[in-house]
């Protein structure tokens, strides 16, 4: 039954990385605006044919 | 451009109005003006037409012909900006045309507009686009520029330059709750064996999980629950309990017999509680917390105000910034913009629109030597000025200024309460200590003390207001009603006068009605249009917009006499348009006010403006003023006393020529009185009694227009909705002492082990969910059964 000392450690460090993964996320500002990268993503590429800029 | 040609109906392919006038045709699609070609043209020469794909007719704003030299001066760059350094600047705009995914689309592609723009990204909630750009490359003046010329002109005024970061406040509570929410399941997780019960082969883990949950409780603690540590020593020290009072006794009390069951091995200690107590509080104060990001609640004449205006400095024109302004200096005054400080006129014929700053919907003319107040708005030829007064300490900005916007200090149902309740839990938990003691069972007696005070949490208390009330505020939300916080709705459930403003508030602020009593044919209709296209008295562009544009005749012997009219020969006809002392003979009849038309000498008739009332304003007034004390303070003439006086019944008061000074009087008189008043108004006008009264809205038809600073924002066409809007904020009042009692049965269960001093742990664990699931169940059913009584669902 030892091994759950290990188990139980994996899962607390686990739930560590999460947390840590929420704050960067929340810190480099990925929540701040939940709405508009929803609607960016429906934008078409440039379909028309007389040509890209460069 | 291939072709001009008359249309009848067409619309216009970037704006979407209607074409009145002259037609421009360019790829087979129609255009209003020069401008919506021009902007068409910008777009399909850098292949961005999709834009009118997303949505059609996407550009409904039309381009203004707004001064950007003020962006050239190095200081108010500095102001603007968020970040430079040699090569790029980024820089944050607030741009209220922002509306659909057009926007987003156009917005974020502006580098292909201008190559100098390394990138644009949107924030469409807020409104905001940051833009960062190559300084070396284009100015700020000319980015600001670039975005006119697409139709999407930013917001710069003197506010910006005061950001405010409120938002790193909310960051933070959501950190904690991150960190309360992870601990708090891992408590959970390592508390199971123990409310399963522990067999043989698991005790040996008995004393890790103990320590595990004990090493998780110290951030909830001394992290999360900081504030509430902060907050009840603070109250504390101002001799008066609160709310937060008994909740840091409470997670003191846990975290302590947790340190304690843990270090000595006595039991699983109450860290599952703990943990879950402090994640439901932080969770209630994030639902209180809720705010409207496209909305501000809090805009005084800051937000008003233009960030720079031209000076004249040795008759040449420099633009300053309005917060360096001294006395003496000369301003320059174009049409269409606003005078930003007390000034006297020195240059030029001043016609100023004051309809923000008094009400006064027609404009007033101000000759040479007089004082123009800041806020006024001019209306024809540039004028010159000098400053007398700096614009801090403005007419205008005195509103603001006054000291004496004395609220009681505001004693909320939970404020109330927390008194009788810490109150209560001290007497029981006392009294059940000293019951242990006289039997000489001095564990039982500490264990009944402290089981008490962990029982009687008021968490259910503590929760119920905010999701009740954020419950309330969605509703209102929906219905075009938004408030500023969960708090001031107590406020409005409190009210028992209503305060109403006229122009803006009774009446809309869109085109007044304009009702022409004669006859005018298609001749004469061309001969009026043809003069009045020379006047820029606003009567006259009012009237010339419901004539149509057309082409015009030629004009000679034109005159305008200020206050009067015009008159003009056209196609060797005399016509006149004014008041009755600028025609050629005396009118019969008791035709008083209006534009009167005369064709050489044949009267034709009158154009009569008025104002539009707003649609179900009879049946709201009588409504009303069965609960309610209705006043209506307008800063108008006494024109529609009549009509007024029809619709609101004899009690009512009805005052008119109210300054601004006065309205905020009135509101002070009524409190003084005892009344608790709501205050409905627009303009900046009404900003002082607005502040002053107990609860103040301002009404918009707008979202994104001006709305002074205010409790809540109403759209114009939910007005009707008030009476409905009002009940329920009572009946939210009414579903929080339910929810306190049913916490009180609650905590009388738990209190019955309590006091016994044999709570276990894992009672403590369950009840605390359970009430807390109840509550706001039963806070979020009660809601929508009320909503759905008073017609708001």
């Amino acid at each position: 039954m030892n091994i759950l000392y290990f188990l139980i450690g994996c899962s607390v460090v686990m739930a560590l990385i999460f947390l840590a993964a929420f704050v960067w996320s929340l810190r480099n500002g990925q929540q701040d605006d939940v709405v508009t990268p929803g609607m960016r993503v429906l934008f078409d590429d440039e379909i028309d044919g007389e040509g890209t800029d460069e | 451009m291939r072709t001009q040609k008359i249309l009848d109906i067409s619309i216009c392919y970037h704006c979407g109005e209607e074409i009145a006038g002259t037609d421009r045709i360019l790829d087979d699609k129609h255009f209003c003006c020069t401008g919506c070609l021009g902007v068409y043209q910008i777009l399909s020469s850098n292949n961005l037409c999709a834009y009118y794909s997303y949505n059609p007719a996407p550009g409904k704003r039309s381009v203004s012909n707004a001064y950007f030299e003020y962006l050239d001066e190095p200081t108010i760059i500095k102001q603007l900006i968020d970040y430079q350094d040699d090569k790029s600047t980024i820089v944050t705009f607030y741009i209220p045309a922002i509306h659909c995914s057009s926007c987003i689309w156009l917005l974020e592609h502006l580098y292909k507009i201008n190559p100098a723009i390394y990138n644009s990204r949107i924030d469409f909630l807020k409104k905001l686009v940051s833009i960062s750009y190559q300084n070396k490359e284009i100015s700020l003046r000319r980015l600001v520029e670039t975005l006119v010329e697409i139709g999407y002109e930013p917001a710069i005024n003197l506010q910006d330059v005061v950001k405010e970061k409120s938002h790193s406040v909310n960051k933070s509570l959501i950190l904690k709750i991150a960190v309360a929410g992870f601990c708090m399941g891992n408590v959970m997780l390592f508390s199971f064996p123990e409310y399963f019960g522990l067999s043989s082969l698991e005790s040996q883990f008995q004393t890790l999980f103990g320590w595990l949950n004990l090493t998780l409780s110290i951030p909830v603690v001394f992290y999360c629950g900081r504030e509430y540590f902060v907050s009840a020593w603070n109250s504390l020290k101002h001799k008066h309990v609160n709310l937060d009072t008994p909740l840091a006794l409470i997670i003191v009390v846990l975290f302590l017999r947790t340190t304690y069951a843990v270090v000595f091995n006595s039991g699983p200690g109450f860290a599952d509680t703990l943990t879950g107590l402090v994640f439901l509080l932080l969770m209630g104060k994030w639902v209180k917390q809720r705010t409207y990001h496209h909305i501000s609640f809090d805009r005084d004449y800051r937000s008003y105000f233009p960030i720079a205006v031209t000076t004249l400095i040795g008759g040449r024109q420099t633009p300053k910034a309005i917060n360096e302004l001294l006395i003496g200096d000369r301003l320059w005054i174009r049409n269409g913009e606003l005078i930003p400080a007390d000034s006297i006129l020195m240059k030029g014929s001043a016609w100023l629109d004051m309809s923000f700053v008094t009400g006064e919907t027609e404009p007033q003319e101000k000759v040479l030597g007089e004082i123009a107040y800041a806020g006024g708005r001019q209306m024809g030829e540039g004028i010159e000025l000098e400053v007398v007064k700096l614009p801090s300490q403005s007419y205008l900005t005195g509103l603001w200024n006054k000291e004496h916007y004395s609220h009681d200090a505001k004693h909320h149902f939970n404020d109330r309460v927390a008194k009788y309740f810490t109150i209560a839990v001290f007497v029981i938990a006392f009294s059940a200590m000293g019951y242990w003691l006289s039997y000489g069972n001095s564990n039982k007696a500490w264990a009944a003390f402290t089981a008490v005070i962990i029982v009687a949490c008021p968490c259910v208390l503590t929760l119920s207001t905010p999701f009740t009330l954020s419950a309330i505020l969605s509703v209102f939300d929906k219905k075009g009603f938004y408030v500023k916080n969960t708090d001031v709705v107590e406020d409005m459930a409190s009210c028992n006068s209503i305060v109403f403003d006229k122009t803006g508030t009774l009446t809309t602020t869109e085109q007044a009605k304009l009702t022409f009593t004669g006859t005018l044919g298609d001749e004469d209709h061309k001969l009026v249009a043809s003069l009045l296209t020379n006047s820029s008295h606003p009567l006259s562009r009012q009237i010339l917009k419901s004539l149509g544009y057309g082409s015009s005749y030629p004009i000679s012997k034109y005159k305008e006499i200020p206050g009067k009219g015009i008159s003009g020969q056209v196609c060797n006809r005399m016509v006149y348009a004014g008041n009755k002392s600028i025609l050629p003979f005396d009118l019969k009849g008791d035709q008083q006010s209006g534009v009167h038309i005369v064709i050489d000498t044949a009267y034709k008739g009158t154009f009569i403006i008025e104002q539009q009332w707003r649609e179900g304003l009879k049946e709201l007034v009588s409504t009303l003023q069965h609960n309610f004390i209705l006043t209506v303070l307008s800063g108008d003439t006494a024109n529609d006393q009549e009509m007024l006086k029809k619709i609101f019944q004899k009690k009512a008061g009805i005052n008119f020529e109210q300054s601004p000074h006065d309205k905020l009087k009135a509101i002070l008189t009524k409190q003084k009185n005892g009344e608790k008043v709501m205050m409905i108004g627009d303009g900046l006008n009404d900003a002082g009694a607005l502040k002053q009264s107990n609860f103040g809205i301002a009404i918009t038809d707008n979202i994104n227009n001006f709305t002074p600073g205010c409790d809540a924002i109403l759209k114009g066409d939910s007005l009707t909705y008030l009476p409905n809007f009002h009940q329920l904020s009572k009946d939210g009042l009414k579903i929080i002492s339910i929810s306190f009692g049913i916490a009180i049965a609650y905590n009388c269960i738990g209190l019955y082990y309590a006091v016994q001093g044999t709570l276990y742990p894992l009672v403590a664990a369950v009840l605390m969910p359970i009430s807390t699931i109840t509550i706001i169940s039963f806070t979020s059913i009660a809601t929508r059964f009320f909503a759905r009584k008073n017609n708001l669902l």
